[in-house]
């Protein structure tokens, strides 16, 4: 076989504690199939892993094109991981375009394993390579195993009968294979997996199969002539219990489906298609049996009505969107806090401004949940930090949703959105049900007041059909008890008053915000919310092993905050938030608590690197180079974007 | 869904307590009193009546009637709408909506409702003119209106609300005008149609736009003008002294004299209420050349988007268990039990 190697200078130990693989290739290769089906095996070895899709925006894009390069990312160890990985140790690089978009994320000394028969003048010339850079020497730094894949598969599915387009559509299923060989992982779930999805094609099935095996024999065969060498990583050692892996999508719509459930209340879904949020429409168009009613509306502004008027008439309303769909729900964002009705709403965060990067993720869009609104329009905003934690967070949002009588909002983005991890599979009755109460009768003696609150502020939620208590509502201001349209300005003072006490009244049922990791109080708290918790985490951890004082808070409530929020903060002599925008939540942080929070962004539409975190902590702690005294230099809150990329 | 049950009520039960704030002699107290005319004739129960409104005069509407009543925000009630009977579909839901509201911000979401067909009356009053703004020219303004923001007059063409929702997939259309003696039966007659009834009612702004539709609709005089349609019987106007006709080698309709009543001497057409072909021809038949053409244009009902949606989720909830611990723990899972993994 054509095979041509460097030989493996100081590549992978044979067991080491964590890996990273990239999967690259062309956006029609498959790349994110291959890279689930790799999870779920990862995840079945027992490692713990959080992975990164990162796709282009075009569903196909010209073939061979650098901008068409799709890729997944995967970080799998024996201890806990928190992040996708700052840098490959294996790229597997599918064409020349997605070897040279991700070479210069991968490790020195890491693997390289390209297909060959794609390293073709035309494809070369679509990646805009001048020479072969597998045969002239640019990779010296990295290991290489580049050989024919694509011949390896046509040979592979031959006996398929199968036509040469359709056969090498089952090369990533060969390369998929080999990595399962490299890692010492069983085939035979894979087989089930291929087997069930070409059901209805057994051909196909078989062909895939035999592609998969050809992958895993040819890693056998190559070990022995040299470059190629298995690795096993140890599973971690976790919580006895049933795990399965979860994608914040999919935690995002089983969370409002056990919301919805916790409230005893029919679900209203609206939602109208935009990246990433459409896979939360997706997932609860299949969820019928649960009383969920989905509804694809003719734009933004429709879906988030037709769930306020679902709310109205007695549904748990949601949508859910992306930061442009958000920007159009604004204006029934405030009706909802206006008529005091519950709703849900999620938004999938994505780089903005504008149509900006609909496929990679930012965390832009905190302004706009917490201030994007006409008028003085509170209301409750919470960010989930990991896939994981997006179920925890939905059930929370409509919780506060029934009881408060108030739209939520739940921040989660694109990273969270598409990756990955291992989840702990919950018992639904350890969640404290909410039912939400329906008023029946007169609420003040024999009179009915629709705007009447109770203990948490919130007015009775009454439902049309009710006898006996018809009233009406709407977006006009309206008296404090008869809910009767009323602009006088001592009517409107008590009502500005009285929403925003309601809202702000949540704080006091908030625990109190807690220290994620460290001590509460001392030199440095790294002050983070939402998906970039792997990364702190990771980050802190490694720099508390190094002897820093410093330590890690992540926010889930982020408006309003818990109420010791302020005293806890003032605990360390610095602040440091670091966010995939250009400082919003510091803005707040600094708004609500006269705190010296201190930037530290990216906007590249890719996740923070430990790396990264790791080098601006430092800079508060002695003895790092350039830093006597651990002075921060001025002007340093935005990292540069280290990533190579396409776009 | 129920069959609905009768209620009992009198006009003085749809009345609220609220002081009703529209300029003395505004065409939209006529239609309020029409409308709550027509609710205790249809037995309907204020419980479990709802009206929904966008922005503008007309969709002060719902603050006027006791039942329950959601005014919403500008051009979006058939969403909320929408919404509130998919969650329940037993309500009995009017929409309240106006030129501006409905046609202009809201042209999309008029569009969808009725292309759905969701069971409700949607009525449009039309007066051709932004009030509560203070009568800026409409999308239904006539060409030439002057107003502050045209004032050399306004130069598109205005749309037409009926051809608008014929064109959209409406099942019913309906015309009728704020003062019309008839407004309540077209009214009626929407409501006993099942899917979404759109109603077009001509509405005199007397601020902004006074008596712009006097030539059919003036209180008295214009009688001759008008052409009230009704189901089976000869579209004759003026007393029945004319009447319509198609013209076969045009193919368009033509106003022709019927003498001595022989109308079918004449080709008067019979009025066909399933008919689209000639719907399509009686929304876009101009004023003018021809009368206006009111009470019921098109009635031919077709399944509801609400019944639709729940046959679907009944379909596909079926033999399916709401068993959240199940559903939590779906796909390919595994277990860890100390150290050892099993996949299950």
């Amino acid at each position: 076989m054509a095979t041509t190697a460097t030989v493996p200078q100081d590549g992978l130990p044979a067991t080491p504690e964590s890996v990273v693989v990239r999967f690259a290739g062309d956006s029609g290769d498959g790349m994110q199939l291959t890279g689930g089906q790799f999870t779920l095996s990862t995840a079945l070895a027992g490692n713990d892993l959080a992975t990164f899709p990162d796709f282009p925006a075009e569903i196909r894009a010209p073939q061979g094109t650098l901008f068409g390069v799709s890729a997944f990312q995967i970080n799998f160890g024996s201890r806990e991981i928190n992040t996708a990985g700052d840098a490959p140790d294996v790229l597997v690089a599918m064409n020349p375009a997605a070897l040279k978009v991700n070479l210069a994320a991968l490790k020195p000394g890491g693997l390289i394993i390209a297909d060959t028969g794609e390293f073709s003048k035309r494809n070369l010339d679509k990646a805009k390579y001048d020479s072969n850079p597998i045969e002239d020497g640019s990779l010296a730094k990295w290991d290489v195993l580049a050989f024919d894949i694509s011949a390896q598969t046509i040979e592979a599915v031959k006996p398929y009968g199968l036509g040469n387009k359709d056969a090498l559509r089952c090369k990533n299923m060969w390369t998929l294979g080999l990595a399962l060989w490299m890692f010492d992982r069983p085939r035979e779930p894979l087989h089930d997996w291929l087997r069930l999805k070409f059901k209805t094609k057994p051909d196909i099935a078989d062909a895939n199969i035999a592609a998969l095996d050809a992958g895993h024999a040819y890693g056998e065969t190559a070990e022995l002539s040299g470059p190629l060498k298995q690795v096993h990583v140890d599973p971690v050692p976790s919580e006895p219990g049933l795990y399965r892996t979860i994608t914040g999508a999919e935690a995002v719509s089983l969370g409002l489906v056990a919301g919805a459930q916790l409230a005893e209340l029919p679900m209203f879904f609206g939602g109208y298609p935009i990246t990433p949020a459409s896979a939360i429409l997706h997932h609860l168009a299949r969820l019928k049996e649960f009383d969920v009613t989905t509804f694809q509306a003719e734009d933004e502004i429709a879906a988030i009505c037709a769930a306020i008027g679902a709310s109205y008439a007695g549904s748990l309303g949601v949508t859910s969107s992306s930061g442009p769909g958000i920007a159009l729900k604004g204006e029934a964002m405030g009706l909802a806090i206006m008529t005091e009705l519950p709703l849900v709403i999620v938004n999938s965060q994505r780089g903005g401004p504008s149509t900006g990067l609909p496929t990679k993720t930012e965390q832009s869009d905190l302004y706009q949940a917490v201030y994007g609104r006409n008028g003085d329009a509170p209301m409750p905003v919470i960010a989930a930090s990991s896939p994981g934690d997006a179920f925890e967070c939905a059930i929370e949002a409509c919780r506060i949703a029934v009881q408060y009588m108030t739209p939520v909002m739940l921040l989660t983005d694109g990273y969270i959105a598409n990756a990955a991890e291992p989840w702990k599979v919950p018992d639904p009755d350890t969640f404290a049900p909410f039912p939400a109460q329906f008023l029946g009768q007169p609420n003040d003696g024999d009179n009915f007041l629709p705007y009447k609150r109770d203990e948490k502020g919130a007015r009775p939620w009454v439902k049309p059909g009710t006898p006996g208590l018809m009233h009406r509502i709407g977006g006009i201001e309206k008296h404090e008890l008869t809910g009767n349209i009323d602009y006088s300005p001592d009517n409107h003072q008590r009502m500005t008053d009285l929403r925003k006490a309601k809202i702000d009244g949540i704080a006091k049922e908030l625990g109190p915000q807690g220290v994620t990791l460290g001590s509460e109080g001392g030199k440095l708290a790294v002050v983070g919310w939402g998906s970039t918790f792997g990364p702190i985490r990771r980050a802190v951890d490694n720099c508390r092993r190094k002897g820093m004082d410093v330590s890690h808070i992540h926010f889930r409530h982020i408006w309003p905050m818990p109420a010791n929020t302020g005293e806890l903060l003032r605990k360390y002599d610095n602040i440091l938030v670091p966010e995939m925008n250009t400082g919003q939540f510091k803005t707040v942080l600094r708004d609500q608590f006269l705190v010296d929070a201190t930037p530290l962004t990216k906007t590249s539409g890719q996740p923070f690197q430990i790396a990264e975190l790791e080098t601006a902590i430092a800079k508060y702690f002695d003895g790092v180079e350039g830093n006597e005294g651990g002075q921060v230099a001025v002007n340093d809150d935005q990292l540069p974007s280290p990533e190579g990329g396409a776009e | 869904m129920n069959a609905p049950v009768k209620i009992e009520t009198t006009l003085k039960d749809w009345e609220t307590d609220q002081e009703v704030r529209w300029c003395p002699g505004c065409g939209d107290y006529a239609i309020l009193k029409a409308v709550q005319r027509t609710l205790p004739q249809l037995g309907a129960d204020p419980a479990n009546t709802v009206f929904i409104s966008g922005i503008g005069c007309s969709s002060r509407f719902p603050y006027y009637v006791e039942s329950y009543g959601f005014h919403t925000i500008h051009g979006r009630a058939p969403a909320f709408a929408t919404g509130a009977k998919l969650a329940n579909p037993d309500l009995d839901i009017w929409l309240v909506t106006g030129d501006g509201d409905g046609l202009s911000i809201g042209g999309n979401h008029l569009m969808h409702v009725l292309r759905r067909n969701v069971n409700m009356q949607i009525m449009l009053f039309n007066n051709e003119i932004y009030g509560l703004t203070k009568g800026q020219a409409s999308p239904t303004s006539r060409e030439g209106t002057k107003s502050p923001s045209t004032p050399i007059g306004s130069y598109d063409h205005p749309a037409r609300p009926a051809a608008f929702a014929l064109g959209a997939g409406a099942r019913f259309v309906g015309r009728g005008f704020d003062v019309s003696k008839n407004l309540p039966d077209v009214l009626k007659a929407a409501h006993a149609h099942r899917g979404a009834a759109f109603i077009e009612i001509f509405q005199n702004c007397i601020v902004y736009n006074k008596d712009v539709f006097n030539d059919f609709a003036a209180p008295k005089g214009a009688e001759d003008q008008q052409l009230w349609l009704e189901n089976g019987q000869p579209m004759l106007f003026a007393g029945g002294s004319k009447g319509i006709t198609l013209d076969r080698e045009e193919l368009c309709l033509k106003v022709v004299d019927v003498t001595e009543g022989d109308w079918e001497g004449a080709g008067v057409i019979v009025h066909d209420v399933t008919n689209r072909s000639i719907a399509h021809m009686l929304v876009e038949m101009p004023f003018g050349p021809f009368p206006m053409a009111l009470g019921v244009l098109y009635d031919d009902p077709r399944p509801t988007f609400e019944a639709a949606a729940m046959a679907e989720k009944a379909a596909s909830s079926e033999g399916k268990e709401a068993n959240l611990a199940k559903l939590l723990g779906k796909g390919q899972t595994w277990t860890v039990s100390g150290t050892a993994q099993d996949p299950v």
